[in-house]
């Protein structure tokens, strides 16, 4: 199993109700977010091409923030998604150094806190929080191995790209272009 | 022209706008780190020699600093720690992939031996100092008979701590200032380079000054030349290492980096040894603060400007 997540950017609207339901879900202090979007903008008008992307965690399958962990708090559970045990945690800050996707942040409580892919709604057989209150359905979720689940439909008749492959990480959140 | 800007609000305390999770400690601790890996380095290299004798200062005193130097230095780190409570998970586990773990481990032998070094000399230090437990004796009798063998061990950590100081940073690839293999081999000599300040300043004696003045000479050239190394390298390499590169060579840094560590912590330091070697009179605290001062500068330019530099895209 491999979890992963499509976006696709010309549907999303960047009305920000994925990072409002995951603030929500997950209790995520005020002032901090584990979902984000970026508003890309590329030329000057009148050629100007504006992209959007919903972003969080990668979940990568190379994943730089577990190598890095001196004590084992982050770490890979089943379907490739990176978790922090909170009590393992020491609040080094190392991983937040290696993401090069600035996906992780200091909890006030100390300990580093992340995207989960809502792993708690999985395991009731729910699709993730980002990804139920999405308005447009731009949002993609599931097993990459199962031909049949949603990101991979997703993904099989369209053009996507992953943010900076040249970081060797091997994310796993694939935007469709 | 290229624009990104966050649309849904995110401003993350020491995330946002760029990165800024390490501040003041982890170049304390970086320095005091590679301080105490140089002073131990050369204790136990003169000791292995046989020149206990001559060069007094650099087998016997100057390894005082080191248990202090260790200590601050991880007082330092533990500072820096967010989730404090739990530091001990560190010591619960060994992660060969984690710089961090085998760093932290490596710490956890040489700074009690870095005790038992100093504690070794200290008769001799304070004439009529007695240790308050027998066991403590025994401990000093068994330190002098094997002092030789932990010279080698002291040597081969001090390596691995100096190395270590410029591997924790060198290791984050997301970090493109830091992502370059030769800051391992560049902070060790820069390390032992403080090391050697630190012992010619508090040595009384010319010839041990002479000897350490002439190493350290090598040293400096050694890191000048890693240190042309290292922007040759990153020019060469891809864009958001050249981008690093900049920050150096006209950008945010260029001033601190070529002020106070390039001139003023290897260059005038350097000129001031080849003077007070060819006989001129030159109170060798100069050199030797200004190269503990560039030291530092150095480490905290590094980790200052490496958290700025980052993928783009």
């Amino acid at each position: 199993m491999r979890y992963a997540m499509a976006i696709d950017t010309k549907k999303c609207v960047g009305c920000g109700d994925c990072v409002v339901a995951c603030q929500t879900e997950n209790n995520v202090p005020i002032g901090y977010c584990r979902d984000w979007i970026v508003e890309s903008v590329a030329g000057s008008y009148p050629n100007v091409e504006i992209e959007l992307r919903s972003e969080r965690c990668n979940h990568c399958d190379n994943s730089p923030c577990v190598r890095c962990c001196p004590t084992g708090a982050s770490h890979i559970v089943e379907g490739g998604i990176v978790k922090v045990t909170h009590n393992e945690c020491i609040g080094c800050g190392a991983c937040i150094q290696s993401c090069p996707y600035d996906a992780r942040y200091s909890h006030p409580e100390g300990y580093v806190d992340k995207c989960t892919f809502c792993d708690h709604r999985l395991a009731k057989g729910q699709t993730t929080a980002c990804v139920a209150v999405c308005p447009t359905s731009c949002l993609y979720f599931g097993d990459l191995e199962d031909p049949n689940s949603d990101v991979s439909k997703a993904l099989k008749n369209r053009s996507w790209k992953v943010l900076a492959p040249e970081a060797g990480t091997k994310p796993q959140l694939y935007f469709l272009t | 022209m290229k624009e990104e800007l966050f649309v849904s609000g995110r401003n993350i305390p020491n995330i946002d706008p760029y990165l800024n999770i390490w501040h003041w400690e982890i170049p304390v601790y970086l320095f005091l780190g590679g301080l105490a890996a140089g002073i131990m380095f050369f204790a136990g290299l003169f000791l292995v020699l046989g020149k206990e004798k001559e060069m007094e200062t650099t087998v016997k005193w100057a390894p005082f600093l080191v248990p202090v130097a260790l200590v601050l230095g991880l007082f330092a780190l533990f500072l820096d720690l967010k989730h404090q409570l739990y530091f001990w998970r560190l010591y619960t586990t060994i992660r060969m992939e984690s710089p961090m773990s085998w760093g932290a481990w490596t710490l956890m032998i040489i700074t009690p031996l870095s005790f038992l070094w100093a504690g070794s000399y200290l008769k001799e230090a304070f004439p009529g100092w007695k240790w308050p437990m027998s066991i403590l004796d025994n401990i000093e009798q068994l330190v002098i008979k094997y002092r030789k063998h932990i010279a080698w061990a002291m040597m081969m950590l001090a390596i691995i701590l100096g190395v270590y100081t410029g591997i924790l940073l060198s290791a984050f690839n997301a970090r493109p200032l830091w992502n370059t293999s030769i800051l391992g081999p560049l902070f060790l000599v820069s390390g032992m380079s403080t090391g050697l300040a630190a012992i010619i300043w508090m040595s009384k004696s010319h010839y041990e000054r002479n000897i350490l003045s002439k190493i350290d000479l090598a040293l400096i050239g050694v890191e000048l030349f890693l240190i042309i190394h290292l922007l040759m390298g990153f020019l060469a390499a891809t864009e958001v290492q050249i981008e690093a590169a900049n920050l150096f060579l006209g950008g945010d840094f260029t001033v601190t980096f070529w002020v106070f560590l390039i001139i003023l912590g290897l260059i005038v330091p350097a000129t001031l040894e080849i003077l007070e070697l060819a006989g001129y009179k030159i109170p060798l605290w100069i050199p030797s603060l200004l190269i503990l001062i560039g030291g530092f500068m150095f480490r905290l330019i590094m980790v200052e400007a490496g958290q700025i530099t980052r993928y783009l895209y």
